[in-house]
């Protein structure tokens, strides 16, 4: 491999993650930082008011929160590590919407096995109960 | 006889063909940057296997404490201003070394170790007081899960903060060179990363929990 | 000061391990001393320690499989002797000991033979077939095959210092909390696959990469041949499914040493998360490690066939569909465990679909042949053993994909003969087809053919006569791990079974007995035009063995087989086509930092086993001051001459036009 710092001649124009494309400019890099933190800190607020709020119905809350965690979380890709879906960001964003897909299968897949394992099952209290 | 010559300088060839060295492939930083990203793909299936086991243990309470009874929302919000900030001057720093402003670099860094640092201390804190009230890791299964999933995300924040210091130390040492470079741009990728996984610990450990 | 260890960690009331350690001890010795006295440790640290080449870490990755696979087989042997004489009778192998042979067996052939082999030969070839020059992080690299390392030494440690788990190769809870496994055992295990998982994760990280983004110029992700395919695949599954282990492992260790309630049966511990999360890794595990043997039945079929693959595009859908259908089945582990019927017939239909994929890929390979000039080389009859093998294996999976019909097999010897049935028929098959397809290449010389033409027979053979019976014999409700049993109908069939180890290990020395002679031999063997097999990729244009830097000038690729059509054209013009421009390249340099990162990982592991905590400090230092080491380097890199680059071009492009010479005139 030889080292070809700088030069950038890739066919496919790739972008590494994290690096911002055609930003040649300091002050519009600074203002984008600033802009994603002032969202993500609206979102943080709306997110903690909500959480003990009385005015919202009370079930609902739960899912609230997910949809504004995953809103921040958004914020915090576009805006602080400049993963978009633009053409030089395919390989980027394919490898963080597999890994989001095992995240989801491991985390629903466990709590739906578990809850009918729990459901079917006696509780272990019970079951130590019974060899005595 | 069939002339089986190499030539030095015959027709065009039909091998495969011979090519500039420095026409193709990725740039290293490409390279490191993308592996690196694979890398914290990795770390978040991570964290999801200790979200899933805390997920199923929430209710497993074993007479204990549970979620309502321990959880400080207070601490939480103002850990959670430490990170974002943190996270906005790691940025800031970034910015600094890409554009080779030593000042803002220095700046944004120390910044970062000192909001990082005030998050580590309020978390240690805040687990101390819950051993303190027999609420410890070893309680329940609830708060075992919930000691390894934050206490897994502290230790990324302490990893963090010795590898701050370490790249403060390179700059130093070795100015804005390449491969100092490199390493900025994952270190920058691994502490906003860090704060995305705060986000969704915040929002469903913390803030699910003291709901209802 | 030293923690739990003292000497009664040495079994010295057991004549069998003693006896067997201090002859693999002796051993060790005698072959240091050798080296030693040859005067080879400079040349052995120098070009193979410290080398970040991969080529050099893909050969060390397959000996170390290699030899755990002696270890490994070696425990075969004694269950299979314990089980055809324990009817009525306590055998030779007391419980306590059986039980830490059937668990190293299995720890061992997964974690250090089969990861180990498909990884080397991973590492060995993708660089070569991309038309690269190594792979994305060649230092890492050398980082991951030496934690392996170091997971293996831990637990061939265990025999003599202590003792292994007695849980079997995945430690259920509550049978291995601290509670009802107090010993060291688990801790040896748990230690060993931590310290292993991150270099297994290391090489997952490396070879993605190295496949999405270190190609040569023209080699379109279309292009690539099937075996890069299959270790993208492989290794996106190794990237996400081994944090799920060190997690999982990682839950189990809090339990053990902190007093955490993660599975205990108190407090709450939830046993049943263990195994889910556990086959949440698990099964992606058993595709990790046969996605890259089809790739390499892939380069066989096709090569022996004389044919490019058939239905390559249908290959590389099939392929990212297992990929992703491995994630959506792990629950058939454990249907038996009680999450009811909804949930086993999602599992188990999801676990009939991801059948289909694989049935394409035979048909593809069956396919591949039809019409082609086949030649019955060894790694073709490997090839051939595989798809009987591993379709009978594959149908019985999908017989046990019925929860009704696992609930009555589950944990039966039926369930051992089928993932054996596939894990040898697939993987082992495999590594043997690509190690005998590759050795010329790694080496310059090809192992004997007919030699390796009976070690397959042997091997086959012995496979089915020792696994057939198992089937029946699970059929017949037999379970597995026994060490005892009262059945007297069962002994004929397991005195079966045995005579098929034995059959086995006629074929393995028959392998061991090839390896040497085809080293006594190599003259006589050798392969100078580095293209031994007529092949199709990029290796094959290579010297054999490569250059250290695999092409002195990068190709340009044009199109799928890329080195047929520049062979063809070849023939045509009867010339090699002119010198290309050589220029002067970097190379990464050689580092030690893999060698002694692991080194600390060994003491680190052995110290927090044994709870001697100043020692886990002291390692943990060391190792974080190699890599702060390595961070401070200023020359990563050294600069290889074009001069160089020609000269060594230059010999291997006369021995290729003397081949073509020989070829056109006979």
């Amino acid at each position: 491999m030889s080292s070809t710092t700088g030069v950038q001649r890739e066919t496919h124009a790739d972008i590494a993650p994290g690096d911002e494309h055609g930003a040649g400019d300091i002050r519009k890099a600074i203002y984008g930082y600033l802009v994603g933190f002032a969202l993500a800190t609206l979102l943080s607020i709306v997110s903690f008011t909500l959480a003990r709020s009385t005015m919202v119905w009370t079930p609902s809350i739960p899912i609230a929160l997910s949809v504004l965690a995953i809103a921040q979380m958004g914020v915090h890709l576009v805006f602080f590590l400049h993963i978009t879906s633009g053409p030089d960001n395919v390989n980027n964003l394919l490898a963080l919407a597999f890994g989001l897909l095992i995240v989801m299968l491991l985390v629903f897949g466990s709590l739906w096995i578990v809850s009918n394992l729990n459901h079917n099952m006696m509780p272990m209290q019970d079951i130590l109960q019974m060899q005595r | 006889m069939s002339a089986l010559a190499m030539d030095a300088a015959g027709p065009a060839a039909s091998g495969p063909r011979a090519v500039d060295e420095h026409e193709h492939g990725a740039t290293k930083r490409i390279i490191v940057g993308y592996g690196f990203w694979i890398f914290l793909i990795s770390d978040i299936i991570m964290f999801a296997a200790f979200f899933a086991a805390y997920a199923v243990l929430t209710d497993s309470t074993a007479a204990g404490p549970s979620r309502r009874d321990l959880f400080e929302i207070r601490t939480v919000a103002i850990e959670t201003a430490c990170l974002l900030t943190s996270s906005l001057f790691c940025g800031l720093a970034g910015i600094g070394a890409t554009y080779r402003e030593r000042r803002l670099f220095y700046a944004g860094m120390a910044i970062t170790f000192v909001l990082g640092a005030a998050f580590l201390f309020l978390e240690l804190r805040e687990f101390a007081g819950l051993i303190a009230r027999g609420a410890g890791p070893g309680r329940s299964a609830f708060l075992s899960a919930f000691f390894a999933l934050i206490g897994c995300h502290g230790i990324h924040v302490t990893a963090g903060l010795m590898w701050l210091l370490t790249m403060v130390a390179q700059v130093f040492a070795k100015g804005f060179r390449d491969d100092v470079l490199r390493r900025m741009l994952c270190f920058g990728l691994f502490w906003h990363t860090l704060d995305i996984i705060w986000v969704a610990l915040f929002s469903l450990v913390y803030l699910v929990g003291v709901s209802r | 000061m030293w923690g739990r260890l003292n000497w009664s960690a040495i079994p010295f009331d057991q004549p069998i391990v003693m006896v067997a350690s201090s002859v693999v001890g002796l051993g060790i010795l005698a072959v240091l001393a050798w080296i030693f006295h040859k005067g080879y440790l400079p040349y052995l640290w120098r070009e193979w320690l410290t080398s970040v080449d991969h080529k050099r870490i893909g050969v060390m990755y397959a000996v170390l499989a290699l030899v755990m696979l002696l270890r490994g087989f070696a425990d075969a042997l004694l269950m299979r002797s314990q089980q055809a004489v324990a009817l009525n009778a306590p055998g030779y192998l007391p419980p306590e000991h059986y039980d830490q042979i059937f668990s190293a067996h299995g720890t061992m052939m997964i974690f250090f033979v089969a990861m180990p082999f498909m990884i080397g030969l991973m590492n060995f070839v993708v660089p070569l077939q991309l038309g690269s020059r190594d792979v994305a992080f060649p230092t890492l690299n050398s980082v991951g095959f030496w934690l392996t390392a170091s997971g293996a030494l831990l637990v061939n440690i265990s025999l003599v210092v202590g003792e292994f788990a007695r849980t079997g190769w995945l430690p259920y809870p509550p049978l291995s909390e601290l509670a009802y496994s107090p010993g060291v055992g688990v801790d040896y295990y748990l230690w060993a696959l931590q310290i292993s998982g991150v270099g297994s994760l290391l090489s997952g990280i490396n070879l993605v990469t190295t496949v999405l983004k270190v190609r040569a110029p023209g080699m379109d992700y279309l292009r690539m041949p099937m075996f890069c395919w299959t270790t993208l695949a492989s290794n996106l599954l190794i990237v996400a499914a081994f944090p799920i282990l060190t997690a999982t492992f990682a839950m189990l260790l809090l339990d053990r040493y902190l007093g955490f309630h993660f599975f205990t049966n108190e407090a709450g511990g939830n046993v049943m998360m263990f195994m889910n999360l556990i086959w949440a890794w698990g099964h992606p595990e058993v595709y990790i490690l046969v996605l890259p043997a089809f790739g390499i039945f892939s380069e066989v079929f096709s090569t022996f066939s004389g044919k490019p693959l058939f239905g390559y595009r249908s290959m590389v859908v099939a392929t990212m569909a297992i990929c992703i259908l491995a994630f959506m089945v792990w629950l058939h582990h454990f249907f038996t465990m009680g999450a009811g019927a909804n949930v086993n017939a999602i599992f188990g239909i999801a676990t009939m679909i991801i059948a289909v994929p694989t049935g394409v890929k035979i048909f593809n390979w069956l396919f591949t042949m039809y019409g082609g000039r086949v030649v019955f080389s060894s790694p073709l009859l490997w090839a051939l053993g595989f798809v009987v093998t591993f379709v009978i294996g594959g149908m019985t999976g999908v017989l046990m994909a019925v929860p009704p019909a696992d609930f009555v097999l589950h944990n039966s010897l039926f369930l051992v003969a089928h993932f054996h049935n596939v894990i040898i028929g697939g993987v082992l098959f495999g590594a043997f087809a690509g190690y005998t397809y590759w050795f010329p290449k790694a080496f310059g010389f090809r192992l004997h053919e007919g030699l390796g033409k009976a070690a397959f027979w042997f091997w086959t053979i012995g496979f089915y006569v020792a696994f057939m019976p198992l089937y029946w014999l699970g059929l017949q409700g037999m379970t597995r791990r026994m060490q005892h049993y009262e059945v007297a109908a069962w002994q004929p069939w397991l005195l079966l079974a045995a005579v098929g180890a034995a059959l086995i290990l006629v074929g393995i020395v028959l392998q061991v007995v090839q390896l040497f002679y085809s080293i006594r031999h190599r003259a006589e063997l050798r392969d100078d035009s580095g293209d031994p097999w007529n092949g199709r990729s990029l290796e094959w244009s290579t010297a054999s063995p490569p250059p250290m830097f695999n092409f002195a000038v990068f190709p340009h690729v044009d199109g799928a087989d890329a080195y047929w059509a520049a062979k063809r054209g070849e023939r045509e013009k009867a010339s090699l086509g002119p010198e290309p421009a050589y220029a002067d390249i970097e190379m990464p340099r050689n580092s030690a930092t893999g060698f002694i990162c692991a080194f600390f990982a060994t003491i680190m592991g052995f110290a927090l086993i044994w709870h001697i905590w100043w020692l886990v400090g002291c390692a943990f230092v060391g190792a974080f001051a190699t890599f702060v080491v390595l961070a401070w380097r200023d020359e990563s890199e050294l600069t290889v001459s074009a001069d160089t680059l020609a000269g060594l071009d230059r010999i291997h492009r006369s021995a290729r036009a003397a081949f073509l010479q020989k070829q056109a005139t006979s």
